[in-house]
């Protein structure tokens, strides 16, 4: 595999056989956060194994910055301790017999000294664990280990940042907690962080660019919005779960109401009320599941967010369900309904409908990437 | 009745003597068996698991006549130990340590082995992405994790050799001051009328031993547990 003219930050290209089937992926990264997402045991662990060097593919490259660690073409494979690729693991992996401070300060020990990165006050702020410091692993909390976990990575100054279902072993509530870490992680550090998921509202909260893998190949690539968006690749992106996601600014609180009023390059949606200054930029999922379609405005519905789109596409699956993708005012939105209302109403590609989404389908897993500034709400819009 | 004899006395200080030198000779030799055994794949691998285990199945009057053939005075690895290097077990107390020594050495390799399967391997990759070189690893994970099952194999060898009989009076017979340990002067004592309250004497200092010995290694595996587990 040539390297490409500008290397980018992290390349990795993976053939080995793992069973039942072969894991052969490959991709780029330029920075943020990068989801490798599929279902269990679609080989995304592997994958991440091999960038971290914990075992030899049966043929790789896999380079960062430039600097290839492994290269089975030319026989080269730097091992793990000296590729300083940082690996949080789904079980956190703490070491039992020190306490927090001592874990957190154990991958410092063996960073090179000229290595940037943040101090151990900046990262334990971060996470919020001044409080652990003293603890024992056995004393924490599954919240608290993951991210001490996460903090134990960081400090040893890493290039990448391997994050392999760090959430996957904790509640809902932990998970929800755990969340704006991550994405405080991937705003501040200047780390690139490369996060394995079978969540796709994970996913589609944190990731910048996402990799769909399935049994081993990578089915899809590319920017997070407009992977979600693709009809073809629902069976894969789970079909519960599956949704567009939508750039949009805040632009008035309904205090009568306890509503907030969000502007879409589609037009305006109406929310639960949301804690945040009016200016605020949001990414905003919408669940397929959570789409209506009218051919008309409708009148005597309880629906408040109506927007005018026109159907672009339409995927007859299996069955009685229907995938459908609509342009609203050049954002994508996926609906899904059943084969007969596609019939009933004649819904073909072209024709211009109105969707339908209730206000209460924006609960607090719709949201995402809040960041004030009108300068990068801008750089939101453009990344969504 | 207490008042111990100068040659109770001296069987006391020798066992003692025989018995820590015995098991902090075969501490690394031990450990790194232990290691190639637990983690080791090599051919031949199952050969040095038998090998190892010998002296806890052979009668250990046999071992003591292997010990004598290889290391007495004339002895294939004895003659040149002693003609180059000047260490000479024959009929001394390195002798006895050197039988101690090897009768314990499968128990000790046996629990640090147990210990060692079943430290988490996951651990040590964690500690690989955060810098550390197999070295540092072994170092700063595995062994203070494997150390409740060092110390127990400590204390087996090193009680082991408090109570070696057969080999050492096979290899090195039972010379006071040199051979005899607390074993063997007990013994001795009791084939002379008269001497069974030196015998007595003598088992119950082996027994306060053994006790003080039991009752320290509870205490550090324990600490050791504790703290592997993470409390």
């Amino acid at each position: 595999m040539a390297p490409h003219l500008a290397s980018p930050m992290l390349s990795v290209s993976i053939t080995h056989r793992l069973g039942a089937f072969t894991l052969d992926a490959e991709f780029d990264s330029e920075g943020g956060l990068t989801a490798l997402f599929g279902r269990s045991g679609a080989g995304k662990t592997s994958l991440v194994n091999a960038i971290a060097g914990l075992y030899r593919p049966n043929r790789g490259y896999v380079a960062i910055d430039g600097e290839v660690l492994t290269d089975t073409a030319i026989g080269r494979f730097v091992p793990a301790h000296r590729r300083r690729v940082g690996y949080v693991f789904q079980e956190g992996r703490l070491f039992p017999h020190l306490n927090v401070r001592q874990n957190l300060a154990y991958g410092r020990w063996f960073a090179p000294k000229t290595a940037t990165g943040s101090e151990f006050d900046q990262v334990i702020g971060l996470l919020g664990i001044e409080h652990l410091l003293s603890r024992r692993p056995a004393n924490l909390s599954g919240g608290e280990k993951q991210r001490v976990a996460i903090g134990r990575a960081l400090l040893a100054r890493p290039r990448v940042l391997i994050m392999d279902e760090p959430l996957a072993s904790l509640d809902e509530d932990r998970r929800h907690e755990i969340l704006p870490y991550i994405e405080r992680l991937r705003d501040e550090m200047r780390v690139p962080i490369v996060y394995v998921s079978h969540s796709i509202s994970e996913v589609a909260r944190l990731a910048t660019t996402l990799v769909v893998l399935s049994e081993g190949q990578v089915a899809a690539i590319g920017p997070t919005a407009e992977i979600m968006g693709r009809l073809d690749l629902f069976p894969l992106t789970g079909r519960a779960e599956a949704g567009a996601i939508l750039a949009t600014r805040v632009v008035a609180h309904d205090r009568a109401f306890g509503l907030t009023v969000l502007q879409t390059a589609a037009g305006e949606l109406r929310v639960p009320s949301l804690d945040l200054p009016v200016g605020t930029a949001l990414r905003v999922r919408i669940r397929a599941r959570d789409v209506m379609i009218a051919l008309s405005p409708p009148e005597g519905l309880s629906a408040l967010n109506v927007l005018p789109s026109t159907i672009a596409e339409i995927a007859a699956g299996e069955g009685p369900i229907v995938q459908m993708r609509l342009d609203c005012g050049g954002e994508p939105l996926i609906a899904r309904l059943t084969r007969r209302s596609v019939e009933t109403l004649s819904l073909v590609p072209g024709l211009k409908v109105h969707a339908l989404i209730k206000s209460i389908a924006f609960d607090h897993h719709a949201f995402a990437g809040a960041s004030p500034s009108a300068a990068s709400s801008d750089a939101e819009i453009a990344e969504g | 009745m207490l008042s111990f004899s100068p040659e109770e006395l001296t069987a006391i200080k020798l066992s003692l003597r025989v018995g820590f030198w015995a098991m902090l000779t075969s501490l690394p030799v031990a450990l790194l068996v232990a290691m190639l055994l637990a983690r080791g794949r090599f051919w031949g691998r199952s050969l040095l698991n038998v090998f190892v285990h010998l002296p806890l199945v052979m009668p250990p009057v046999v071992t003591g006549y292997i010990l004598l053939i290889l290391f007495g005075r004339r002895g294939a690895l004895g003659a040149p130990l002693a003609d180059y290097l000047g260490i000479v077990f024959a009929f001394r107390w390195t002798g006895a340590a050197l039988a101690s020594a090897v009768m314990g050495f499968p128990l000790m390799v046996r629990s640090m082995r147990l210990s060692i399967d079943a430290v988490d391997r996951r651990l040590e990759d964690a500690a690989a992405t955060l810098g550390a070189n197999r070295a540092w690893v072994w170092l700063t994970v595995t062994l203070p994790l494997i150390l409740p099952g060092v110390v127990a194999g400590m204390i087996l060898s090193f009680a082991r050799a408090l109570g070696e009989f057969g080999a050492t009076i096979t290899f090195v017979s039972n010379i006071p001051g040199e051979t005899q340990t607390l074993p063997t002067a007990i013994y001795t004592f009791l084939q002379v009328p008269g001497g069974e309250v030196g015998a007595f004497r003598l088992t119950l200092v082996a027994i306060a031993i053994s006790v003080a010995a039991l009752f320290a290694s509870e205490a550090i595996a324990q600490r050791a547990s504790r703290r592997a587990a993470g409390l």
